[in-house]
């Protein structure tokens, strides 16, 4: 054992540019079909062409829809999933250059916690033993020793000591995600990508762990991406919002701007079918209803990913033309060739957007 | 493609039975309803807990609460739907007047074809797997409505064309794995509408379904409401949906409705200390960001028994001596009832007022 960890403590790593850059990353599954031999028949584009970056000690929210490939974009990142094609730049190293243990060592500073604190944990290993089984994986020997180390940690993360000894089941949602995201910091990492934290707890419990998560940001300098389709939650926590729709993103921009300014017809739409607990509010407000549901990942639409739904779609352009991600305001990307005629109302929603049995055809 | 021809959602008046005398109460009554899980070997479960409440045609009336607290068990026993062995069950339900508890099994079924049907949160497991969604429909169809099998299929084909399921003649082929969860859902609304109920229970209808496809059928459900008087329950756990969609709602906890209020006033000023604490906690997509979250503390495994005092006693900032040593009643405070010894203060007045007036 030659490496220790220590206090947990504010580390944000001091190097210049973002503490994270993928360049079109793109993660295709297999789709295999076979009786006796398997035969590769197509591919699931769950990630397909993404770019980001993000900033040391700062918060990235990832939305879209359930399927759109967030978690696989998450996962791509920590190496979980291979990566088919881009690159993924972690303080200024490619990661799919990594090996053996230099891959191991810069693992150590990215780590996960996921949306269903039980399954994530091994009911048969004590609190102790999960939180101690990270420093075992690495080699490392906690400063002070192992129990102090474990008390440490269910502090921070608001647990009594007592819990050391007990087992996941004993535990409510709220408090096995505070396990969960003892274990992610465990050994003192600098990236925590969180999926979808707080969606399996119950509602008053929510909130303890967003602000369980945003104290740990604050004491202990950690950057955050965090994935969830709760667009209210994840505005809160994050600096910068990126929307995905079908393993593309198609708009970002900072938190405030997405609500204030949302550019893209999906994120438009998005945004107005978000219940908000508040009777005025929501007797005030026009909902822009899609029609019918997410196409297949493994056979996206032509052109514009999104023009099958898209209540703005028009004749030209949106059916045969990807388009790019272009800037159109200080951090604010947006992937529609008519954003602007959008913004400033001159390309209305189609009046079947505002009617619930509108049926889409088939696409 | 995307957009398509839209059409008058005509589901059809609920209609007046005929040879019925007339009735002018509100169409479902709840009242004092307790259920009791009780297992050999194990302690009883009382799941709901002296929980009254009614609605009237073309009402919407929501129950919220967080998991376990007993909304799920209320309505499956107004549709008369728990196990028969091992619950005990207690006070009244009544539908337009009839008494269902007690009421025979040919009896309850018949009502549940023809006067009242359920959407439950999973569509997967209320379909289904091996028949088709053309024949569960038509089936409803047949033995409720009489039809023949090809008026059935027709109606059928036209039901899911309605709910905005595209191709309906093809998809009443489809088994229901064949469908995305959104299209489940409507599948499932759809066979719920094909006997014209006059209540409809929603169980978390959406909860599954992403924000774009829930957005579809609440508003489904909104014109449902508007055009044939159904009167709906709503189920959910998201106080967005509540304020949306309910004209009435009842705040549960821990088996027992803790408030019962208007929407407006609920949100507006929320007099129960558990509401106030549900709306102070969740992040709002309008509201100004870096507000701090106010989270209720500890967990909803951390109950008294309501035999002791307050069940939400052990988590709640507003406690007094009294919520420990007896249980408060459920009391009528302006717009609101409100089972709470120490409630917020009504809007406009500070708590040190409220204390003065006591
Ligand atoms: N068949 C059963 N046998 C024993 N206990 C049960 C049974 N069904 C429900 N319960 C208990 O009754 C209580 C209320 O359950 P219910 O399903 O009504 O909760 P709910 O409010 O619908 O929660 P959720 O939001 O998770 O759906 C819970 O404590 C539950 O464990
Ligand atoms: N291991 C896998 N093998 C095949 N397909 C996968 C795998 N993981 C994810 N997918 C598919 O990739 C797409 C994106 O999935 P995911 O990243 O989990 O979406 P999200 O997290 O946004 O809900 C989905 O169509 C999903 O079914
Ligand atoms: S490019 Fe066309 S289809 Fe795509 S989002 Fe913009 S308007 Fe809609
Ligand atoms: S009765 Fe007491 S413990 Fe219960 S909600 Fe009211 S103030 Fe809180
Ligand atoms: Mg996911
Ligand atoms: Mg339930």
């Amino acid at each position: 054992m030659s490496e220790t960890v220590g206090e947990p403590t504010a580390s944000a790593p001091a190097g210049a540019g973002p503490l994270l850059k993928v360049r079109g990353l793109k993660v295709h599954f297999p789709i295999v079909k076979g009786v006796f031999v398997d035969r590769v028949v197509g591919h699931v584009r769950a990630v397909d062409g993404v770019d980001l970056d993000v900033a040391r000690g700062s918060t990235y929210g990832l939305v879209g829809e359930s399927g759109c490939g967030k978690s696989t974009l998450g996962r791509a990142v920590l190496r979980l999933v291979e990566p088919t094609a881009g690159t993924v730049e972690f303080d200024g190293v490619d990661v799919a250059s990594l090996k053996g243990e230099a891959l191991r060592r810069e693992r150590r500073r990215m780590q996960m916690v996921f949306q269903d604190p039980m399954s994530s944990l091994d009911p048969r290993q004590s609190v102790e033993s999960v939180l101690l089984e990270p420093l075992a994986a690495h080699g490392v020997t906690p400063e002070g020793g192992k129990d102090a180390h474990v008390r440490r940690l269910l502090d921070v993360v608001g647990l009594p000591g007592s819990a050391a000894g007990r087992y996941p089941h004993e535990f409510s949602g709220g408090q096995r995600q505070r396990i969960g995201i003892a274990r992610a910091i465990a050994l003192n990492p600098d990236l925590v990508i969180a999926d979808e934290p707080v969606s399996a707890l119950d509602v008053s419990v929510q909130a303890q762990v967003v602000n369980l998560l945003e104290d740990l940001q604050e004491q202990l300098g950690l950057t955050y991406v965090v994935i969830a389709h709760d667009l209210a939650v994840v505005r809160h926590v994050s600096d910068t919002i990126g929307v995905m729709y079908l393993g593309m993103l198609v708009e970002e921009a900072p938190s405030d701007d997405l609500y204030a300014t949302p550019r893209h017809p999906y994120t438009i739409s998005l945004m107005s079918a978000i219940p908000i607990p508040d009777p005025d509010v929501e007797d005030r407000r026009e909902r822009i209803l899609l029609a019918g549901d997410l196409p297949s990942p493994a056979n996206p639409p032509s052109g514009c990913r999104f023009h099958t739904r898209c209540p703005f779609r028009q004749e030209t352009r949106c059916d045969d033309e990807v388009p790019a991600l272009r800037t159109l305001a200080p951090g604010h990307r947006v992937a529609c060739h008519w954003a602007e005629e959008v913004a400033d109302g001159r390309i209305t929603p189609a009046a079947s957007a505002f009617d619930a049995t509108a049926v889409p055809t088939e696409t | 493609m995307g957009t398509g021809t839209s059409e008058e959602l005509d589901l059809g008046q609920a209609p007046g039975r005929p040879g019925r005398t007339a009735y002018d109460g509100p169409l479902l009554a709840v009242d004092d309803l307790s259920v009791t899980f009780t297992r050999r070997g194990r302690r009883d479960v009382r799941a709901v807990d002296g929980v009254s409440f009614a609605i009237r045609p073309g009402e919407t009336v929501g129950l919220v609460g967080e998991s376990g607290s007993g909304k799920s068990v209320t309505a499956l026993a107004v549709m008369g739907l728990l196990p028969g062995r091992g619950v005990r069950v207690g006070g009244s339900v009544r539908l337009e007047g009839e008494e269902l508890l007690g009421a025979s099994d040919d009896r309850l079924r018949d009502l549940r074809g023809r006067e009242m049907a359920m959407v439950f949160q999973d569509p997967m497991t209320s379909l289904n797997p091996v028949v088709s969604i053309g024949v569960q429909v038509t089936e409803v169809l047949r033995r409720h409505r009489d039809m023949t099998r090809e008026q059935a299929s027709v109606e059928a084909a036209s039901l899911l064309r309605r709910v905005g399921i595209p191709d309906p003649v093809r998809r009443l082929k489809d088994y229901p794995h064949q469908l995305s969860g959104g299209m489940r859902q409507r599948a499932l609304i759809a066979s719920a509408l094909a006997c014209r109920p006059r209540l409809l229970i929603c169980d978390e209808p959406t909860t599954a379904l992403d924000v774009t496809i829930q957005a579809q059928i609440l508003d489904l459900l909104r014109q449902l409401v508007r055009e044939s008087g159904t009167a709906l329950l709503m189920i959910t756990h998201d106080l967005g949906v509540v304020a949306g969609l309910c004209d009435t709602v009842h705040v549960m906890y821990s088996g027992r409705v803790v408030e019962s209020a208007p929407r407006r006033p609920l949100f507006g000023s929320p007099r129960h200390p558990y509401t106030g604490g549900l709306l102070a906690s969740i992040p709002r997509l309008d509201a100004p960001r870096g507000a701090p979250l106010h989270p209720i503390q500890g967990s909803p495994n951390d109950t008294i028994p309501w035999e002791t005092g307050c069940a939400f006693a052990p988590r709640c900032d507003h406690r007094v001596d009294a919520c420990t040593t007896s249980a408060p009643a459920l009391e009528v405070r302006g717009h609101a009832s409100v089972r709470c010894w120490n409630p917020l203060p009504p809007p406009g007045r500070t708590a040190a007022a409220q204390e003065e007036d006591a």
